[in-house]
């Protein structure tokens, strides 16, 4: 795959979308789900992203054999904060759990469709796991340190990945990155369970970027902390930003309009009832227009706080 | 109070509620009390009986326990007999059994906990036959022992490697059951912490997930090897000697136990040597008490609060 030839592509088209809602693309069988690479040519959202660090196609993941997201296909840019919303249920952090092949810790969940890493397949045979999972860190919902001091926290990713250079300087440089340094360099052989909820999430901020990730996966990594740690934690997004890829889980959608450059909504489907909820993703574009003007009403309720 | 009509008539009925809230009935509260003093009164039972018996093994055995008594061997005659022998070879049966149970339960630990698909029949089945195999008497592993280790296939004799072998499949399930609670323990954010930083699956249990659960195993190790220093069945039938006048040299050595020791002098009618038996007993339950302190002193030392 060779992203450049989408470069000519210019940044932002208006969207006709009153003539896509019915495209054939858009399979009969669902009401329009108006995934974005169903609706075919006003999908100029995707060709202004000329570098995607992931691209996927026609993702599915199922449970049991039971899907629990169909047909998610979308680009993710490079060096920007992409944001997924959606109601509780909408496969939002399954897909991210795709994207480093994290969900493979699930016997019964099964992948379809492709996810490409910069053109490369990440479910292709011979790809293993534990390689994606070195280039892509991720940050989880609750935080997780290890039951040790805060610098063996951040040693041990440089370690088991055989880190070459100065060990007291990739946890420095770590700490750095995610502005943890001041707070701890006096305590860096305490346990990290000492530490409040923030700053245990910046351990595990920093822990992920001492490997130096390409990317960054957060699965909704400000739900268990207060709004002033929330805070710290979206400003480090912005100051990360410009040297690592950000893919952001986030229940709250003031959230993801603050933080993201783009946004994508998904959503349960609830049409082969209650016992059979599928996500989908319904729109993706950049977050300016998704919570101002959004495409599709079910995009606009939930933003509006109509439902969710 | 005027009546109001815009008042509901609800308020009476929470007027009535409220007033129930105060009385309960003289009964039933009588009926709690009696229970827990019912509780009280059996708990105090068992308790009551280990206390009689640990007095009066401790009036007849701790005037006999002087430093001749702990350092002289087995002999004839009760006033010259001792339990230095017996004491090194219950030494020497815990070091078997602690370096065969450790190595071998924490393995089947990990591999059920970590490994095992449990929607294969095979690995359900270890699953039930370890569950079962804690409750088997430990006469039956005596026998086991005596056929395969002393004799047939291993054809050790009557050691200390025996003793010990036959001891450690005592004790083998308990030691897996506490290794896979203990590795339980630890919440799965570890585990996937680690993977998502690149770690393969091997390098998060050695290095997270096992040292995590060092004290619950190590807590689980030492209750069972208080067990297993305790068991006589097992090693009368695998025919460790009563009467050994010397220590064990090695792991091809003669032995003889604490409780084997115990169960000798018992039997003999001469009560000066059942003297000597209550004295050993209070050695044996010092040294019982002595590793029971240690697994909860580890357990509250290293209890960790996720």
């Amino acid at each position: 795959m060779s992203p450049d030839d989408r470069r000519s592509d210019t940044m932002v088209k208006t969207v006709p979308e009153a003539e896509n809602q019915h495209t054939p693309a858009v399979k009969a069988a669902v009401p329009t789900p108006v995934s974005v690479a169903a609706a075919g040519p006003h999908d100029v959202v995707d060709h202004a992203i000329a570098r995607p660090v992931f691209e996927t196609r026609d993702l599915a993941v199922l449970y049991g054999g039971k899907p629990a997201v169909l047909d998610v296909t979308m680009k993710i840019p490079e060096k920007e904060i992409t944001a997924f919303i959606g109601p509780s249920g909408c496969g939002k952090s399954t897909i991210l759990r795709c994207l480093d092949r994290m969900n493979d810790l699930i016997p019964s969940a099964r992948v379809e469709g492709e996810v490409l890493y910069h053109g490369h397949d990440l479910y292709g045979s011979g790809v293993d796991p534990v390689q994606v999972r070195k280039r892509i860190g991720m940050v989880f919902q609750k935080p997780n340190p290890f039951p040790k001091s805060i610098y063996e926290n951040i040693a041990f990713g440089p370690r088991v990945l055989g880190m070459k250079g100065n060990m007291d300087e990739i946890v420095e440089t770590a700490l750095r990155r995610a502005s943890l340094w001041d707070d701890v360099k006096d305590r860096l052989k305490d346990n990290a369970f000492g530490m409040s909820g923030g700053q245990q999430q910046r351990l595990c901020i920093a822990r992920a970027l001492a490997t130096g990730p390409d990317v960054l996966l957060m699965d909704e990594p400000c739900s268990a902390l207060d709004p002033i740690s929330t805070g710290r934690i979206e400003d480090l997004m912005h100051d990360l930003k410009s040297s690592v890829s950000i893919v952001i889980v986030t229940h709250n959608m003031q959230q993801a309009a603050r933080v993201s450059d783009r946004t994508a909504f998904f959503i349960v489907d609830l049409d082969g009832g209650e016992d059979r909820r599928i996500g989908r993703l319904v729109e993706y574009g950049p977050t300016g227009r998704i919570f101002t003007n959004p495409h599709d009403t079910r995009t606009e309720e939930y933003v509006t706080g109509k439902f969710g | 109070m005027p009546f109001d009509p815009l008042l509901p008539p609800v308020s009476i009925a929470q007027e009535d509620a409220v007033a129930g809230l105060g009385a309960r009935g003289a009964g039933s509260l009588l009926r709690d009390r009696a229970f827990v003093l019912a509780l009280m009164l059996l708990t105090s039972i068992g308790l009551i009986v280990l206390g009689v018996l640990l007095v009066t093994t401790g009036i007849d055995g701790i005037p006999q326990i002087n430093l001749d008594f702990i350092t002289n061997f087995p002999s004839a005659f009760p006033e010259r007999a001792g339990i230095q022998s017996a004491i090194w070879g219950t030494l020497w049966l815990m070091g078997v059994v602690a370096v065969v149970i450790v190595p071998l339960g924490v393995a089947t630990a990990l591999y059920l906990e970590e490994y095992a698909d449990r929607t294969k029949w095979w690995n359900r089945a270890i699953e039930v036959n370890i569950q079962n195999l804690a409750a088997v008497p430990s006469i039956v592993y005596g026998i086991l022992g005596l056929a395969y280790i002393v004799r047939g296939p291993l054809s050790l004799g009557r050691t200390v490697l025996a003793g010990g072998l036959t001891l450690s499949l005592v004790v083998l399930p308990v030691v897996i059951i506490t290794a896979r609670e203990a590795i339980r323990a630890v919440p799965p954010s570890i585990k996937e912490g680690a993977l998502a930083l690149g770690a393969t699956h091997w390098q998060a249990i050695w290095r997270q997930i096992l040292p995590s659960s060092i004290p619950g195993i190590a807590t689980g190790v030492i209750l069972s090897l208080s067990r297993a220093i305790g068991e006589t069945a097992p090693l009368i039938l695998v025919g460790a000697a009563t009467f050994v006048a010397f220590n064990p040299t090695g792991l091809d050595s003669p032995f003889t136990a604490l409780p084997l020791q115990i169960f000798s002098w018992v039997s003999q009618p001469n009560s000066d040597f059942q003297a000597k038996a209550a004295a050993a007993i209070v050695v044996l339950l010092f040294i019982l008490i002595l590793l029971n302190a240690v697994a909860i002193w580890l357990r509250s030392r290293f209890q960790r609060r996720w």
